[in-house]
């Protein structure tokens, strides 16, 4: 089950972005993607997603090429958090977080009780329902990336993806949606696969962690395997020193001045 | 700790519902702009006379026609209403466009107008006046207008997109300086059409700068069925419109065909635009101006924007060329009408862009 990647390469134009990728992701686990920038981490995300298509290789997802699902199907499987969000029309929060069941509402029907239960949930699990009837145009940075996490999250759907999805909220608001984020792996066996800058916020959420670097894998593997100073040195050519935090209860990384 | 704060869960919705009640006063305002607009003019005509020379056109009754007057009968019939009519169907047409436009280019100041698809189609259905080519009937006209809005849509989009990596946003500014720059190319390239006219350079001039006058009931009807496909497909992917607006990517990733979505709703709406100005010459600025103000009272949502945009864009058009067929002392040219109005509008929304930075 979950996903299976094999030989993937892709390019723009002549730049060559994914070099014959083959990779497995079990469902109920939450991944971590690390990797300098423009080593292809979102192009991998999209592949996935289907929203671009692979040069060569093949992508199953739960033992079926991605290909054999419909766009609708495989919006009821896989949600992703982008990672650029800019809107230009003044949708009120809760509309864009209404966005996320159109999977689920026939093309010319009203949101039944059972979306606008969902949307109330989420949006309470993520904190927006104090600005939800505000326009999306008028929000904070933080507050419309929170809005676009919700309306993923009322996508309801088994896989998440999450592009840098936390990269513009302060702290307390990040690890409130990963903590959301995690529960939803630990008791509703949900797979979730996060590009994530913050290491040690990696570190303390995700299960599994998967280096790239130049439009490959490095390694891949649990945690607290690969998460060692021998691997940040190769990937991102930096001294790092790692150590096990009690507080935190995962391994944590320091930075050479 | 997440903020949760109930206290402001009272603020009310900004993007009201009552679409029902907004398209029947709209719908209402429109039949009484119609009468209105028919009963004015050098023949005044009274409006109970109006209102029973339409219904007994409508039923087929002629008992209610009884002790009317010839003239008002023919005035109201030849002359009136295909003029009325063709206006109103416009309007809507050119509303319903300018919608879709900044929807799929995610871009508030997309219209017909302002992309210079309005001057491409007026190229081509210039040169098909020209040459007189008669080999597909009266459509050459229309097909030669939408083929030159579209070879006019594509080439401005290609050069105000940058790259292909970025987010699916093509910049307000370059899209309009691209529109301008076609745009200019191609006025002079009609202005050399006109130049080698000769005999058929009123037609032209005249046609160009937007009219209703000589409007017939073949192509008011035309027209019209023409703006009812184009509406009834936009409507279908209204829904796909908005999911849309949050980039490509995330609708993707909610079951959107993105790029099928975009291509059908891109040639659309050149068609209607197309056929918008092969009928009347270049009008501009109703694409532009009625989403915008129709934007303030339904919100952003295509679903609710297209219905109320179509009615709202069929009456401004009706009352601006009833102000110049009957109101005015001269009949100032419809097109030149609309861009003496909308041209300043269009500033004040541009300026107020360039302040806030972001979009409305």
């Amino acid at each position: 089950m979950g996903f299976d990647l094999r030989d993937i390469s892709f390019a723009y134009g002549s730049k060559e972005v994914l070099r014959t990728i083959s990779i497995t992701l079990e469902t109920g686990r939450f991944y971590g993607v690390i990797g300098p920038n423009g080593c292809g981490k979102t192009t991998l995300l999209d592949l996935m997603v289907r929203h671009r298509q692979p040069a060569t290789g093949a992508i199953q997802y739960n033992r079926k090429g991605l290909d054999v699902y419909s766009r609708r199907q495989l919006s009821r499987e896989i949600a992703l958090v982008p990672q650029n969000f800019y809107i230009n029309f003044p949708y009120t929060a809760r509309e864009i977080v209404m966005m996320g069941r159109y999977p689920y509402i026939p093309r010319f029907a009203r949101p039944g009780p059972e979306d606008n239960a969902a949307v109330d949930s989420i949006m309470d699990k993520t904190g927006t329902l104090a600005f939800r009837n505000r326009r999306i145009t008028d929000l904070s940075g933080g507050e419309r990336q929170r809005i676009v996490f919700a309306r993923a999250l009322a996508q309801d759907t088994p896989v998440l993806f999450l592009d840098e999805a936390t990269s513009n909220l302060d702290i307390n608001h990040t690890l409130s949606l990963l903590k959301v984020v995690r529960r939803r792996v630990a008791s509703g066996g949900r797979t979730v696969v996060a590009v994530l800058q913050d290491i040690n916020l990696a570190a303390t959420y995700c299960d599994e962690l998967i280096f790239m670097k130049q439009g490959q894998i490095f390694t891949r593997g649990a945690t607290d395997r690969v998460l060692n100073p021998d691997t940040l040195k190769d990937v991102f050519k930096v001294d790092a020193d790692i150590v096990f935090n009690a507080f935190s209860e995962s391994r944590q990384v320091v930075f050479k001045k | 700790m997440i903020i949760n704060n109930p206290a402001n869960e009272t603020t009310p919705a900004v993007n009201g519902g009552g679409l029902i009640v907004q398209i029947v006063v709209l719908s209402v305002l429109l039949l009484l702009v119609i009468v209105v607009s028919t009963s004015l003019g050098y023949l005044s005509i009274p409006f109970p006379s109006v209102v029973k020379i339409i219904l007994a056109q409508l039923f087929g009754n002629t008992d209610l026609l009884a002790g009317l007057d010839e003239r008002f009968l023919a005035v109201v019939i030849d002359i009136r209403l295909p003029r009325i009519l063709a206006a109103a169907i416009v309007g809507g047409g050119l509303a319903v466009a300018g919608v879709v436009f900044q929807g799929i280019l995610l871009n508030p100041l997309a219209d017909p107008y302002t992309l210079g698809v309005s001057a491409g189609a007026a190229f081509g259905a210039a040169i098909a006046i020209l040459l007189n080519i008669g080999f597909m009937g009266g459509f050459n006209v229309p097909f030669f207008a939408f083929v030159g809005a579209l070879v006019t849509l594509f080439a401005v989009i290609y050069l105000s997109s940058s790259g292909d990596t970025g987010p699916h946003i093509l910049s307000s500014n370059n899209l309009i300086l691209s529109g301008i720059i076609v745009a200019a190319i191609l006025s002079a390239g009609i202005s050399f059409l006109k130049y080698i006219a000769d005999e058929n350079v009123a037609v032209i001039i005249f046609w160009l700068m937007g009219s209703f006058a000589s409007m017939t009931w073949t192509k008011v009807l035309l027209t019209f069925v023409f703006i009812c496909v184009g509406t009834a497909i936009a409507l279908f992917f209204a829904r796909d419109l908005n999911v849309m607006s949050l980039g490509n990517r995330a609708a993707a990733s909610l079951g959107v065909d993105t790029r099928r979505v975009t291509l059908v709703l891109l040639l659309t709406a050149s068609m209607v635009a197309a056929i918008c100005v092969s009928i009347s010459g270049i009008i501009g600025f109703v694409g532009l101006l009625v989403p915008h103000i129709m934007r303030t009272f339904t919100g952003p949502d295509n679903r609710k924007l297209i219905p109320v945009s179509l009615l709202a864009g069929a009456t401004l058009l009706l009352g601006a060329d009833t102000v110049t067929r009957a109101i005015l002392p001269v009949e100032v040219p419809i097109g030149v009408l609309t861009a003496l109005i909308g041209g300043p509008f269009f500033c004040y929304i541009f300026r107020k862009r360039q302040v806030t930075g972001r979009g409305m």
